[in-house]
C-alpha cells in the first residue's frame, strides 16, 4: 500500500485531493458539519503547495471570499452543508450572473434547519437548482463512491472553468464520511482544464463578449492589467450596469444557452441491465449504492430490474430518461428526502411510464430491502 | 488640476454619476482618488470593491480593477482578493448600512485579521439608496422613513467600532473638511494592516430634508461647525465638545499583517523541500 | 472469503472503535480485498454510543452500512443493549467481560472475554483496548492476514508505541484462542 496510490479514504478527503488535483488554490469556509473535513484537508494541504486557506467568518463570508479569489485567478472552492448551503445562494447567484467559476461543494444533512447535523440527506437536491433567486444555469452532480467524489470534483472545476459558472458538488453524509478504498491517478492521467483568458495587453478586451467559436467571454484576472468591472447588476458585454431590456434579454438567455446548448458534454450518468429492463430504479449519490444492491437481489429473483444513476443531476438527463420511460412499466425514485428529484422524472415522463418514489427523511440510509419491497409491490 | 484626476482615473463614459445634487459622496470619490494619485499607486495594481448602496456605486465610475458586489460583503469578497494576490491595493469602499449594519460581521472580522485592506466608509446617516431608511448611524430621535416618530436606536461609531475589533488603523474625515480627509485617506492606504477611514457625507435628499437639516450649504456649514479635530478636542473642556464630533486620527499602530502571516507558514513548506 | 463480512463494533466515544475499523479495512485493502468504513456518532466527541462498521468483500460493496452483523463487538452494556439483535442468526457476538449478554439474544457464537481488562492489565494501556479488540475479532473470523493487520495497526499508530500496540494484537489473538 505504501508503494501503490491505493489508499483508504474518506469522501471528503477525497474531494480536496481531487480539488487540488483540478488547481485548486483557495479555499474559504466556515465550519459546519458533517462538511469540516473538507475544509481540515484543505487548510493543511494548501499551504504546502503555495494555495492558500482561510476560514472566514460566516458562510456568506466563504462564498464571498472564493468568488473574489476567483475573480483574482486563482481556482477556488468553498464546502458546506444544509443551512450554510442556505446562507450562500445569495452569492451564488452572484457567481451565476457574473461568471465567475467556483466549486461549491454540498455534503448534505438531514434538515430543514438545524434538523439532523451528523445524518444523511438528499434534501438540497432543489435547492441546487432553485435556491437562489431569479433564473440562471445550474450545473450540480452528485457521486456515489469516494473514488467517484475524487473524479467530479475535478469535473465540477473543469465544468465552472469552461462554463464560467458556480458548479455544485452535491454529496450526502453517507458518501462525504464513507471510508473506502480509491487509486489515486498520478497527475498526468488528469485531464485538468483552465479558463479562457484574454491575450496579454488586448486593448479591446470587453469582460463580457464571447468571441466567434467560444462558449463564454475570456477572463482576465484583477492585477492583470485590464482593470475590467465586475457587477451583480445585468451588464452589457462591457460589464457596467444597464437597465436596457434588451441588454438584460441577451445577457439572461446566453446564460442559460451556454449550458442548454452543451447538454452532451456536462450530463453522464450510468446504467444497468437497462436493455432488458421491465422496472428501473433511479436513484443517485449514496443512495444509488442501496439501489444496486437492490437491483441485484431483485435480478436473483428473477425480476428484470436495472438502474439508472444520473452522475449530473443539473442539468437533469431528460432526453435519456424520456427514452427509458418508453420502455419500461414503471421507474422507481429512490432517494433520501420526500420527494424532489422524482418530481423531475414526472415532468421529464409526462405519463408515458408509472413514476413511484421511495423516500427516507429520518436522517436514515434508505436500505436495499426498502427498495426491493417496492420492486414487488409494483411488478 | 481636477479635469486632469478626472481624465486621468475616472471612466469618462460612465459618467455623469447617479449620486443626487448635493451629494457628499462625489467629494469623497474624489478625496480618494487624490490620496492614490498622490501616493504614485500603479492603477493596474488598485482593485476597488463595494457593496451595495449609494456608496457603493463609486467603483464603477473609478478606473482601476474594480468589483461591485452583494450587499455588505464588500469586506468578504475583498479578502479573497487581497488573499489571492496580496500585492494588489485592495480598497473598499462601503456605506454606513453596508458595512455597519449588514456587514458588520464581515467589518469585525477584517478588522481582527488585521488584512491589508483599505475601508473607506461613506457615512451619510440614512439608507440613501432605498429612500430615506433609519441606518446604523442615524442619530437617536433623528427621523427616517422607518422611524417616522424618531429613531429610538442607538448608533454606532463606526471608526471606534473597528479599532475595538482590531484595525491598525482608524480615523474619521468628512465632505467638508476635504485636505484632511486626502491626507486621511493616504496613510489608511499606506498602514501595511486593516485601515478604515470614516467619511462623513451628507445626504440632502433623504436624510436632509426629512430633519430639516436646510440646504447642501448649511450642511456642508454644520460639518464645518461640529467637526473638532482630535487633537485639539484633547485641550477642550468637555463642555465644549457637546454636541460635537471629532475628526482626524484615532489609532496608527503596527501589527502583523494578515498575508504576510499566512505567507510565512507556505514559505515554511518551501524551505522544506 | 467466499462472502461479504459485515462487522460493526460499537462501545462508547473515545474508545478508539472507528480506527480499530478503519486499521481493518486498510489491512483488507493490503490484502488486495475491497473495505468500506463507516460510523454513526452523536454529537459527543467522547462518551455517549459510539458506532464503527466494516465491510470487506472480494468484490464490489453497493450497500456501504452494515444490516446484520457477522460479527458484533460491545465493548459497553448500552451499546450492547442496543446493537446485540443486529447481530447474524449464526454470527459472533463478542463481549467485554464487564458486559451482561441481554436475554434473549440469537447469535451463533457468544464470545465473552476481558478485553478491556486486558489492555489495562495485561499489555498497560487501556487506550489500546481496540486493538486488543481488532486481534481478537481477526482471530474469530480470519478476514485478513495478520501480517496485514499488523502493517496495518503500525502505520496508524503513534511512533513509539508500536511495541505495545503488537503486545495488544497478540494478546487479542490469545484472547479468543480457545474459542
Amino acid at each position: 500500500m505504501k508503494k501503490s496510490n491505493v489508499k483508504l479514504m474518506q469522501g471528503n478527503e477525497a474531494c480536496v485531493e481531487g480539488a487540488i488535483a483540478a488547481g485548486m488554490r483557495f479555499y474559504a469556509g466556515y465550519p459546519i458539519t458533517p462538511s469540516t473535513e473538507i475544509a481540515e484537508v484543505s487548510a493543511q494541504k494548501l499551504p504546502r503547495i503555495g494555495g492558500k486557506f482561510i476560514q472566514m467568518e460566516d458562510e456568506i463570508a466563504g462564498i464571498a471570499a472564493a468568488i473574489g479569489a476567483s475573480l483574482a485567478g486563482l481556482k477556488s472552492m468553498t464546502a458546506t452543508s444544509g443551512p450554510g448551503f442556505s446562507l450562500k445562494q445569495e452569492n451564488i447567484g452572484y457567481a451565476a450572473l457574473a461568471e465567475i467559476p467556483i466549486v461549491i461543494v454540498d455534503v448534505q444533512r438531514g434538515g430543514p434547519s438545524t434538523g439532523l447535523p451528523t445524518a444523511p440527506s438528499q434534501g438540497d437536491i432543489m435547492q441546487a437548482k432553485w435556491g437562489t433567486h431569479g433564473d440562471h444555469p445550474v450545473i450540480a452532480l452528485s457521486p456515489s463512491s469516494v473514488k467517484e467524489t475524487f473524479d467530479l470534483t475535478i469535473r465540477c472545476f473543469n465544468l465552472a472553468e469552461k462554463y464560467r459558472t458556480p458548479v455544485f458538488l452535491m454529496l450526502d453524509e453517507v458518501v462525504g464520511h464513507m471510508r473506502e478504498k480509491i487509486e489515486i491517478p498520478d497527475a498526468s492521467e488528469i485531464e485538468v482544464i483552465d479558463r479562457l483568458k484574454p491575450a496579454p495587453g488586448d486593448k479591446n478586451y470587453l469582460p463580457y463578449k464571447v468571441e466567434e467559436g467560444q462558449i463564454v467571454p475570456p477572463m482576465a484576472a484583477y492585477g492583470d492589467g485590464f482593470r475590467f468591472h465586475v457587477t451583480g447588476l445585468m451588464h452589457d458585454e462591457s460589464g457596467f450596469p444597464s437597465n436596457s431590456s434588451e441588454v438584460a434579454h441577451h445577457l439572461m438567455t446566453r446564460l442559460m444557452k451556454k449550458v442548454e446548448d452543451h447538454l452532451d458534454d456536462i450530463i453522464t450518468y450510468e446504467e444497468n441491465n437497462i436493455e432488458d429492463a421491465e422496472i428501473v430504479l433511479l436513484s443517485y449519490g449514496g443512495t444509488a449504492r442501496s439501489a444496486k444492491s437492490a437491483m441485484k437481489k431483485a435480478r436473483e429473483k428473477g425480476l428484470k430490474v436495472g438502474l439508472f444513476r444520473p452522475i449530473t443531476i443539473w442539468p437533469f438527463p431528460e432526453k435519456r430518461v424520456k427514452e427509458i420511460a418508453k420502455n419500461v412499466k414503471a421507474i422507481i425514485v429512490a432517494e433520501m428526502n420526500y420527494g424532489q428529484l422524482v418530481l423531475e422524472v414526472e415532468r421529464v415522463v409526462k405519463g408515458a411510464t408509472e413514476v413511484y418514489h421511495v423516500g427516507k427523511i429520518n436522517g436514515e440510509v434508505i436500505t436495499p430491502d426498502e427498495i426491493l419491497s417496492k420492486v414487488e409491490e409494483v411488478k | 488640476m481636477s479635469s486632469q484626476l478626472v481624465k486621468q482615473y475616472y471612466r469618462g463614459n460612465k459618467l455623469p454619476h447617479i449620486w443626487c445634487p448635493g451629494c457628499g459622496h462625489g467629494i469623497l470619490m474624489r478625496a480618494v482618488t487624490q490620496a492614490i494619485h498622490n501616493l504614485g499607486l500603479d492603477k493596474d495594481k488598485v482593485c476597488v470593491v463595494s457593496g451595495i448602496g449609494c456608496s457603493s456605486r463609486a467603483p464603477g465610475y473609478m478606473d482601476f480593477n474594480t468589483l461591485h458586489t452583494t450587499h455588505g460583503r464588500a469586506l468578504a469578497f475583498a479578502t479573497g482578493v487581497k488573499m489571492a494576490r496580496p500585492e494588489l491595493e485592495v480598497i473598499v469602499v462601503t456605506g454606513d448600512g453596508d458595512a455597519a449594519a449588514i456587514g458588520g460581521n464581515h467589518l469585525i472580522h477584517a478588522a481582527r485579521r488585521n488584512i491589508n485592506i483599505t475601508t473607506i466608509v461613506f457615512n451619510n446617516n440614512i439608507y440613501g439608496m432605498t429612500g430615506g431608511q433609519y441606518s446604523p448611524t442615524t442619530p437617536t430621535g433623528d427621523l427616517g422613513t422607518t422611524a417616522p416618530y424618531g429613531n429610538i436606536d442607538k448608533s454606532f461609531d463606526i471608526a471606534a467600532l473597528a479599532a475595538a475589533a482590531g484595525a491598525t488603523y482608524t480615523a474619521r474625515g468628512t465632505a467638508y473638511h476635504v485636505q484632511q480627509l486626502i491626507k486621511l485617506v493616504e496613510n489608511a492606504i499606506q498602514n501595511k494592516g486593516f485601515s478604515l477611514v470614516e467619511a462623513i457625507s451628507i445626504c440632502p435628499t433623504y436624510y436632509g430634508r426629512k430633519n430639516k437639516k436646510g440646504s447642501v450649504v448649511d450642511m456642508m456649514h454644520w460639518l464645518k461647525d461640529h467637526a473638532v479635530d482630535v487633537k485639539a478636542a484633547q485641550k477642550l473642556p468637555p463642555e465644549k465638545l457637546e454636541g460635537k464630533f471629532l475628526i482626524g486620527e484615532f489609532k496608527n499602530v503596527t501589527e502583523p499583517e494578515y498575508t504576510e502571516e499566512y505567507q510565512k507558514i507556505i514559505d515554511r513548506f518551501q524551505k522544506e523541500r | 472469503m467466499e462472502r461479504q463480512i459485515e462487522i460493526r463494533l460499537t462501545g462508547s466515544g473515545g474508545q478508539g472503535l472507528i480506527l480499530g475499523g478503519i486499521i481493518l479495512a486498510e489491512a483488507a485493502l493490503l490484502d488486495g480485498k475491497n473495505a468500506i468504513q463507516s460510523q454513526s456518532y452523536g454529537p459527543e466527541a467522547r462518551g455517549g454510543a459510539s458506532k464503527a462498521e466494516v465491510i470487506i468483500s472480494n468484490d464490489e460493496i453497493d450497500y456501504p452500512k452494515v444490516e446484520t452483523a457477522d460479527l458484533l463487538l460491545a465493548l459497553t452494556q448500552v451499546a450492547c443493549d442496543k446493537y446485540a439483535v443486529t447481530v447474524k442468526k449464526d454470527g459472533i457476538l463478542l463481549v467485554d467481560s464487564t458486559v451482561n449478554i441481554p436475554e434473549g439474544i440469537k447469535a451463533g457464537k457468544i464470545v465473552q472475554v476481558p478485553i478491556l481488562q486486558t489492555a489495562t492489565e495485561v499489555v498497560g494501556k487501556s487506550m489500546v483496548a481496540n486493538i486488543v479488540a481488532i486481534g481478537a475479532i481477526q482471530q474469530l473470523l480470519n478476514i485478513v492476514t495478520k501480517e496485514s493487520l499488523e502493517t496495518a495497526v503500525l502505520n496508524r499508530v503513534p511512533k513509539g508505541t508500536e511495541d505495545l500496540n503488537r503486545k495488544a494484537l497478540a494478546e487479542g489473538y490469545k484472547l479468543v484462542e480457545k474459542y
